[in-house]
């Protein structure tokens, strides 16, 4: 049988990387197949540390439909104008070139795990020896009341970012002067979760130049959020007055949204907006629940390896896992990957298997040169993976701390950007 | 035998301690010497001015890299902020091996390795401090510290496979390519230096949070490997 790839190599270097792999056997006896889906934090360093790590030895194929991947990290910076969109989006030609990677700009459309089979969109079959999913999130159907993804483009989400999250800026350029912005905030577990809180702060930092007048209003299912001190704190020192933050314990869980009036209800009373972002409720990717690894919402892992708990042979990485104690983020699908690399290739190759470690950091900005960060440690446990250690910044810290803080997130994008992408 | 010498070693180190006047000054006098290796960058004293480096005086207690008319390397700005402040014992950690704390600092300076030229240069730093009196009792007589790690901590042989592995940890932040934007490099530094700047971060020596939890939890071997797979590197 043939593996059809579907590759897109732009360069000779990239062919050549490409012929040199010997060819497949039926008996699958030829050099082990990884197939990884899912070209984000968790996909594109799973895959690139397999390839690089196993020099050959295993044949790897990435499955991401986008030509070019747009990090959801940094994506409030561009709302905030602290970064062009450019400058957030990066493409897979060095994958392929550089590491022999066959990276297919394809969907995956359903996993045979039977046969060890992933069906592409476009026709072709990839078998299999281990497979990675990494899918990122999908939206729970019917999250929030009045809203569904045919309502994106008057209420966007943003929170796969790219087109939509330009949309939602043009919309907050757009606004009258005076006018309401209105979020709709995420339940527990999502992804990223200082993200809401950020993009607040970045379109607070946006009106507070372009459109002083206007007010923000935040409907909020949850009590509490990430680093609700250092944002509240920051929210007051920067823009006074303009953020109602409507939390669970005042109805900010009861809201629905009506896409076509642009209004939004809070708890019985009805506001007119002229921009809103709606992020619903999150699940796994939907690649994850037609593969069968999913219980409930998302794909239960182990935390040594994160296998899924459902198929030895299937990986589960980043947003999409239900792992234990790390939040869902581009660090922690970063930081899984490489776990899961060395025990996919000590299964394939007999190379050796190191202990897992795990680690997080999400920092955030909430005015200019205003950045603060959380993070902690994680290790293995059979249960899940578990917390070990954390800090976080304090509230009162001085601005050189904060400027210093977010000097470091940058290096820490040019960093992950260039783990993931090489 | 050995223990015989120690302790009329420590004996005779008593005896000298109890003159302490007389000590103090010969510290002072030692140290002004050792001073000679700085003062082609730093001046201290009546009328002392930032030159290549900043000037000295005052120097205990204050926070490092605060001199607002002093342009100091992205690298000590991150220390200062970090909550980096000169006293006997950071001083001494920072003498010994610049890099082990400020890791891109651009004074070229390799270290004072003998633990005695450091203690006697920071008797005499101390006395242009405006109080000399006034410094803690900790702060003047630097006595040997944590980073002078174990022998057997520096000598450890790091395994480079392992600190291959560990090293997706670092790598999040750190580019391997030695790319320096906001997070410095780690690449292709000698092994010791490596071993000691993540022990002083270990020990929380070094201020850095982010830092002090990675190093916190890796331990001696880990540290090796991580240090014999970096100063390998080659890109």
């Amino acid at each position: 049988m043939t593996l059809n790839r579907r590759t897109f190599l732009g360069t000779s270097a990239a062919a050549a990387a490409s012929i040199s792999a010997p060819a497949l056997l039926a008996d699958g006896h030829g050099k082990p197949r990884v197939v990884v889906i899912g070209g984000g934090s968790g996909g594109a360093t799973a895959a690139r540390y397999i390839a690089k790590d196993s020099k050959g030895a295993i044949d790897v194929t990435l499955v991401e439909p986008s030509r070019t991947y747009f990090t959801c990290y940094f994506s409030n910076l561009y709302l905030g104008g602290f970064k062009e969109m450019d400058d957030l989006g990066h493409t897979y030609g060095n994958l392929a070139a550089a590491y022999g990677i066959n990276v297919v700009h394809d969907w995956a459309v359903d996993v045979d795990r039977d046969s060890k089979t992933v069906s592409l969109a476009g026709g072709a079959t990839l078998p299999y020896d281990k497979l990675i999913l990494s899918p990122g999130i999908d939206f729970v159907d019917g999250a929030v009341e009045g809203w569904s993804l045919a309502s994106q483009n008057a209420m966007p989400h943003a929170y796969k970012a790219g087109s939509q999250t330009e949309l939602l800026k043009s919309q907050i350029m757009n606004m009258p002067e005076g006018g309401t912005f209105a979020m709709v905030a995420p339940p527990n577990p999502y992804r990223c979760p200082p993200g809401p809180y950020e993009r607040i702060s970045m379109i607070a930092y946006q009106l507070k130049q372009n459109n002083p007048t206007a007010k923000i209003i935040v409907a909020d299912p949850k009590p509490k959020f990430s680093k609700m001190g250092l944002f509240q704190e920051g929210w007051a020192n920067h823009y006074e007055g303009m953020v109602d933050w409507i939390g669970a314990d005042f109805g900010g869980g009861n809201v629905s949204v009506d896409p076509a009036n642009m209004t939004v209800t809070i708890d019985g009373e009805e506001t007119s907006v002229d921009a809103c972002n709606v992020i619903p409720a999150m699940k796994a990717g939907k690649i994850a629940d037609m593969a069968g690894v999913t219980d409930g919402n998302w794909a239960p892992v182990n935390a040594a390896d994160m296998s899924s708990k459902a198929d030895a042979d299937v990986h589960v990485l980043g947003d999409s896992s239900s792992q234990g104690d790390m939040p869902k983020s581009g660090f922690s699908a970063n930081s899984q990957a490489k776990v899961c690399a060395n025990a996919v290739r000590g299964a394939l190759t007999g190379s050796k298997v190191f202990p897992a470690k795990f680690s997080n950091t999400c920092w955030s900005l909430i005015s200019a040169n205003d950045g603060v960060k959380v993070g902690a440690t994680y290790e293995a446990t059979p249960e899940k993976i578990a917390k070990v250690d954390g800090f976080i910044s304090q509230t009162g810290e001085d601005s050189a701390t904060r400027k210093a803080t977010y000097e470091e997130s940058e290096g820490w994008y040019s960093g992950i950007v260039s783990d993931m992408f090489g | 035998m050995i223990r015989a010498a120690l302790f009329s070693l420590s004996v005779a180190a008593s005896a000298f301690l109890a003159g302490v006047a007389a000590a103090d000054t010969e510290d002072v006098q030692a140290g002004e010497k050792v001073f000679q290796k700085c003062s082609g960058c730093h001046q201290i004293g009546k009328g002392a001015e930032h030159r290549i480096g900043p000037h000295l005086n005052g120097l205990f207690g204050r926070p490092a890299a605060s001199y607002d008319d002093f342009r100091y390397s992205k690298s000590f700005q991150r220390a200062g902020a970090g909550g980096l402040e000169w006293h006997a014992d950071t001083l001494d950690v920072f003498l010994e091996n610049p890099r082990s704390m400020a890791s891109a600092t651009r004074m070229s300076f390799r270290g004072i390795k003998d633990a005695d030229d450091r203690a006697n240069l920071i008797a005499y730093l101390r006395t242009f401090s405006d109080n000399p009196a006034d410094i803690p009792e900790a702060d003047p007589t630097a006595t040997s510290l944590s980073h002078d790690l174990d022998p057997t901590i520096l000598a450890l042989v790091g395994d480079p496979e392992y600190g291959e592995y560990l090293s997706g940890e670092c790598t999040t932040c750190h580019q391997s390519s030695g790319s320096d934007d906001g997070i410095p490099s780690i690449t292709l530094w000698p092994e010791e230096d490596f071993v000691l700047a993540m022990h002083a971060y270990k020990n929380k020596q070094r201020n850095h949070p982010v830092m002090q939890m990675m190093a916190g939890r890796l331990g001696d071997e880990e540290i090796a490997a991580l240090a014999a797979y970096f100063a390998r590197l080659e890109d």
